[in-house]
């Protein structure tokens, strides 16, 4: 019983060491961009190169996109599904998570291929036309897990017989998505949701290939160019990571316990 | 003209036929129970009642309306389901309001009304729960004011009690009952639960793979079954082989004792073999028991049940179960005594199908 107990505590230290150790030797990296002192200044240097706010806000911006319009196509679809086509439900399941096995750079030139332009929609000959297709590709990476979170959300809840109650109570189809089915399924689309803005955030083969000034693209560059900056950049991408984790935990922890009335 | 009239309902779900030939007059203020085991079609009427379901032949009227072309929310038809189906994030309050909401009634109208429906369902202090924070019972009465505040024209409830045990199961079934009465609803309820069913209904419908078997009050059905799926089902039911010695007489011999039946045997010859069947309750062998017709069998066994000592007693080749209420000077008959069973012999109906 000891023994396993203390295998147990190994197996975590060695787990701990092998995430950690790495983290804070760029952690330690970071700071010591001035000569014998730690300081802040690679930070400094990042937040106020003009380029760092611009990809970054465009990456938040495509992000907050990718979320509104993956869950207009993610969410109807599941419910649908479970209500309607179950029977699809493992055709919908794999064509979800073949972002997982294809690996970006196919898809991308995929997408080049269909969409470029001498073809039949051009998307690529404006830049707003790309920035969509940017934003299509991104919902392409973040379908397995936005997917899942949702199906996942709507499993806890009897979708067919909330709908079935609400139709005998006179509702509509928009009424029972928005009032009975969303709410309820709204940890599930937050999970999905910040899943998808840490994907966004950190995404190089698609803006690179697509040619947009993205957040990913702006690491590669920074990476490419700098000694100290792209430590402080990988501390604050990490960051964002788990800060959208954080919020991950703290959403699916509200369906548990469900809302108090204000 | 009845108000929920079903005429020659049909459903099949592919090859297979789930529900056949139905048909059924349901009066205004009605209580009908669909009774039948897991199967037989019973849910699949009450889902094509209120629009979830199409039928594949046959016609669905209420008040003399057709509702073939109604969607389920243009039917006014209220539902309460097994699950409770309450949306979790509404509290009681505003689940009892959604109807009235969905049907554009003035806040006022609809605060009154929220409040007189809990005040039905005796819950008006819970208004401000979520469903998590309710026990079963409660969700289900929450329901089913849920389904009654937009003014239904008829009820349906689907197996609403399945879910609770069994003391609750009792005081909402009277709870149920005691509202239906009080707003003169049209119901129909759905459950597979015998004792439910004959305890709260007007009329009952016993189904039987897709076809109402009998319809008739409590009472009838469980006195007269009108088929041996009837006698089967609804309560617990002694089945006798008997051979026809007079059917001038209506002489028959269950082993070798003779019995007279009050019910004509029909047109049956001599040494035809007709089905019997006589409740646990109908007979005693206590030494005061009263009856115009006596058995002599031995006993098989008998076993204490609280209120009533269950007793089998083997006569020819059939086994005869019956009860006896229990009460204390009452010594019942040790097994491997030969006991006499006396009964009334109108007690005793034929099975015909």
């Amino acid at each position: 019983m000891k023994s396993s107990r203390l295998l147990a505590w190994i197996a975590i230290a060695i787990g701990v060491i092998y995430f950690i150790v790495p983290l804070i030797g760029t952690f330690e990296f970071s700071l010591r961009m001035r000569r014998g002192e730690y300081t802040f200044d690679a930070y400094q240097s990042v937040f106020s190169d003009l380029q760092f706010r611009a990809t970054f806000g465009y990456s938040m911006l495509m992000a907050l996109l990718t979320i509104v319009f993956g869950m207009l196509l993610v969410v109807p679809t599941a419910y649908w599904v479970r209500l309607r086509l179950p029977q699809i439900r493992p055709v919908i399941e794999f064509i979800t998570l073949l972002p997982l096995v294809i690996p970006a750079i196919v898809i991308v030139f995929g997408y080049l291929r269909l969409y470029n332009s001498s073809s039949w929609l051009p998307l690529t000959n404006t830049t707003s036309g790309t920035n969509v297709l940017l934003m299509f590709s991104y919902m392409t990476l973040s379908l397995p897990y936005m997917y899942r979170a949702v199906d996942t959300a709507m499993r806890a809840i009897d979708v067919a017989t909330l709908t079935e109650a609400a139709e005998s109570l006179g509702a509509k189809w928009p009424t029972i998505m928005f009032r009975c089915i969303f709410p309820n399924v709204m940890s599930g689309v937050l999970s999905g949701a910040f899943i998808t803005f840490a994907i966004v955030m950190g995404e190089f083969t698609m803006a690179a290939l697509l040619n947009r000034p993205a957040f990913g693209p702006y690491l590669q560059l920074v990476g490419a160019n700098k000694a100290y900056e792209p430590s402080a950049l990988a501390i604050i991408a990490f960051a964002i990571t788990w800060l959208s984790m954080g919020f991950l935990q703290l959403v699916s922890r509200f369906q548990k316990t469900a809302p108090l009335k204000a | 003209m009845s108000f929920l009239n079903l005429s020659n309902i049909q459903k099949a779900f592919g090859p297979v036929q789930v529900v056949k030939d139905f048909n059924m007059a349901i009066e205004k203020g009605e209580f009908v129970s669909f009774l039948g085991p897991s199967g037989c079609g019973k849910t699949t009427v009450l889902r094509m009642i209120a629009g979830f379901e199409t039928p594949t032949g046959g016609s669905i009227t209420v008040n003399g309306k057709s509702q073939a072309n109604l969607k389920p929310n243009q039917r006014n038809i209220g539902m309460v389901f097994q699950a409770y189906a309450l949306f979790p994030n509404m509290n009681v309050a505003e689940n009892v309001a959604f109807g009235l909401k969905i049907a554009g009634k003035p806040k006022a109208e609809i605060d009154a009304r929220v409040k007189e429906m809990l005040g039905l369902i005796k819950l008006d202090h819970l208004a401000e729960r979520y469903p998590y924070q309710m026990s079963g019972g409660q969700q289900q009465r929450v329901a089913l004011a849920r389904a009654l505040a937009p003014k239904p024209q008829v009820l349906l409830l689907d197996e609403p009690l399945s879910a609770l045990d069994a003391k609750i199961r009792v005081s909402l079934r009277e709870e149920i009952r005691m509202i239906q009465q009080q707003l003169g609803i049209t119901t129909v309820f759905v459950t597979h639960d015998q004792e439910e069913a004959l305890s709260i209904s007007d009329r009952i419908v016993v189904m039987n793979a897709g076809k109402a078997d009998q319809i008739g009050k409590p009472a009838e059905i469980y006195n007269r079954p009108a088929t041996r799926f009837v006698a089967n089902f609804v309560g617990t039911l002694n089945l006798i082989e008997a051979k026809v010695v007079d059917p001038v007489a209506n002489r028959i011999t269950i082993g070798d004792q003779g019995v007279t039946l009050r019910e004509p045997l029909g047109n049956v010859k001599v040494g035809d073999t007709v089905s019997l069947a006589l409740r646990p309750e109908a007979g005693s062998t206590a030494p005061d028991a009263k009856g115009d017709t006596a058995l002599t069998g031995e006993v098989i066994s008998s076993n204490f049940l609280g209120s009533v000592i269950r007793t089998r007693m083997k006569v020819g080749p059939a086994v005869i179960s019956f009860d006896m209420f229990n009460s204390p000077g009452l010594v019942p008959p040790a097994v491997g005594e030969t006991a006499t069973l006396r009964f009334t012999a109108g007690d005793l109906l034929i099975i015909r199908d």
